[in-house]
């Protein structure tokens, strides 16, 4: 195991957040407060406690998801995309590092980038509602294991783009909607069969739920269920990876 | 001499049909400068990346110090460092963290003399907190070389090292090179500057549409390939060649003031005493006698039009 290679390529992506970190941090931190101060204050004061929980509380779950996914599919996808974009990715392909190593310094970092402005979010949300959390283990394991699955899934994406078009697609035209969609701001309890049937098929509704779980014990789907569909997205995302490694799918002619 | 880079049967032929390498076989001697030079599109770079594990090859084996490049990577690529032809950097960094990165990625542990002495070798020691952005072409292909020395290579591949520099930095370049040649450092460099290989090269290798054409040791190459010609200055022009000179197939360049006669310097006979004596019997004079050899360029451009016929 070539652990100084993937030390290297871990801190030269987070140093890239180090360059960035005002922007980094102060634009998920002012939307979510946004999301507050709509959502949670002037619209969420004229709504109904839901499962026994103030709306202002029952949406900081989903919020923490949705920054979770967005960083972490966008960070990823960037971290692999610009070094092709700028030809410096000659120099990863030709050092003595295995794929797996290559994976764990650029997803370890970009899942810690997303890791951490979680976290910012929740500690911003802190300051406008209150926040239980049942489960706190569970909570880290949802927030790691979204985080890491998410950063494999922007890797992909960023090896499979070739234009800056292509990188913005997925995170704009994909995943915004289905996390909007995926019971974010509202239990799909609240939704006519019909539609709770069909958002049975994003799989955000899976992600959102569990970690809503993991705050106030309460979960629109099977917990256990959200943690299968998690992992079998992780499973799905390795082995697409490994692949894209073994048969230098845009990365080796 | 051991062989550091060992190539044979190596072939390439890329989605779409296009057949980069036909067949290559290779060795490297450890400790020289080898030249490969070709036209655009001859297979260079594809036959470098592809012991730098950039392109997969077709069929064929490529070995690096004993190791081979696909089974034994790992092993394989801690012995090279590669100079791209491009200057891809990240422009944000600077050049110390740059450096400190690739050390890192082939999985050498940090060595700050190390790469302080490799900085100041090529005078890039005041610059190492400038960004990549702030830095001209010149200083920016120093990185590169920067970067690829930083992990101690034992073989070094120059993709087009001076390619768009100016005269001081290709003399920098070259001597740098003469440096880590002394250091027992392989070098084998791509390069469109015959001059450049003249110059560096021990040996020259010539690539044209996948095939390597030859491998020779410099000098021989350039004795065996080279013609030499004796250029003879005419006291008085000449409006053509006289028919009994002939058999000597002359030539006359500078509107008739000089008379040219190309020889085989090997040959167990030359001709030049006979075609002395003739000139004289024909009435010829001349002021002044020289003599010249092809240089490689010529050799180069001989070779690859023969290829092509």
């Amino acid at each position: 195991m070539n652990v100084h290679a993937i030390l290297a390529i871990y801190r030269f992506e987070m140093a890239r957040m180090g360059r960035t970190l005002f922007q980094s941090i102060a634009a998920p931190v002012l939307s979510t407060s946004l999301y507050f101060i709509v959502f949670g204050a002037a619209i969420g004061s004229r709504i109904a406690e839901i499962d026994g929980v103030s709306y202002g509380s029952f949406i900081v779950p989903g919020l923490i998801m949705l920054t979770l996914l967005t960083e972490s599919v966008s960070n990823a996808s960037f971290g692999i995309y610009f070094p092709k974009y700028a030809g410096t990715i000659y120099e990863v392909l030709s050092a003595p590092v295995s794929f797996v190593e290559i994976l764990a310094g650029f997803v370890g970092a970009a899942a810690t980038k997303s890791i951490v402005l979680g976290i910012v979010i929740l500690a911003t949300a802190s300051l406008f509602v209150d926040i239980d959390i049942l489960h706190p283990w569970w909570m880290a394991g949802f927030l790691v294991l979204t985080a890491v699955t998410f950063s494999l899934f922007g890797f992909v994406l960023g090896i499979w783009a070739d234009s800056w078009e292509k990188l913005a697609f997925v995170p704009t035209l994909i995943i915004t909607p289905l996390t909007f969609l995926g019971g974010t701001f509202y239990s799909i309890n609240v939704l006519p069969p019909f539609w709770q049937t069909v958002m049975l098929f994003n799989p955000v509704v899976y992600l959102v739920s569990a970690f809503r779980w993991s705050f106030y014990g309460n979960a629109d789907v099977s917990v256990a269920l959200s943690l299968a569909m998690t992992c079998g997205f992780l499973l799905a995302c390795l082995v697409t990876v490994w692949a894209i490694f073994r048969t230098g799918y845009r990365l080796k002619p | 001499m051991r062989h550091i880079i060992e190539i044979d049967g190596l072939t390439k032929t890329y989605v779409g049909g296009f057949e980069a390498l036909k067949e290559i076989s290779l060795q490297v001697r450890q400790g020289e400068i080898l030249a490969l030079l070709g036209p655009n599109g001859a297979g260079k770079t594809t036959l470098i990346s592809i012991v730098c594990g950039l392109v997969r090859p077709g069929s064929g084996s490529v070995r690096v110090g004993g190791h081979d490049v696909i089974a034994d990577f790992r092993k394989a690529r801690s012995l090279i460092g590669l100079v791209p032809q491009e200057l891809p950097t990240d422009i944000y960094e600077n050049v110390w963290n740059m450096l400190r990165f690739s050390r890192g990625l082939f999985g050498r542990k940090p060595d700050a003399a190390h790469l302080e002495g490799v900085l100041r070798s090529l005078s890039l020691w005041e610059r190492r907190q400038s960004k990549m952005f702030t830095l001209s072409g010149g200083m920016k292909r120093r990185v590169l070389i920067a970067k690829a020395l930083a992990h101690e290579p034992e073989v070094l591949f120059l993709d087009e090292p001076t390619a768009g520099v100016d005269v001081e930095l290709r003399q920098d370049m070259w001597r740098l090179i003469r440096d880590l040649k002394d250091k027992g450092v392989t070098i084998i460099l791509t390069t469109h500057y015959i001059e450049e290989a003249e110059q560096m090269a021990d040996r020259i290798g010539i690539i044209d549409h996948g095939e390597l054409m030859l491998v020779q040791d410099k000098q021989r190459l350039m004795s065996e390939l080279g013609r030499k010609q004796l250029e003879l200055h005419l006291q008085d022009p000449l409006a053509a060649v006289p028919s009994a000179l002939a058999a000597y197939r002359l030539e006359l360049a500078h509107d008739g003031r000089d008379l040219v006669y190309t020889y085989d310097s090997h040959a167990s006979r030359t001709g030049i005493t006979a075609l002395l004596r003739d000139l004289g019997e024909a009435g010829i004079r001349f002021s002044d006698v020289r003599t010249r050899q092809s240089s490689l360029e010529e050799i180069f451009v001989d070779l690859i039009r023969k290829q092509r016929r």
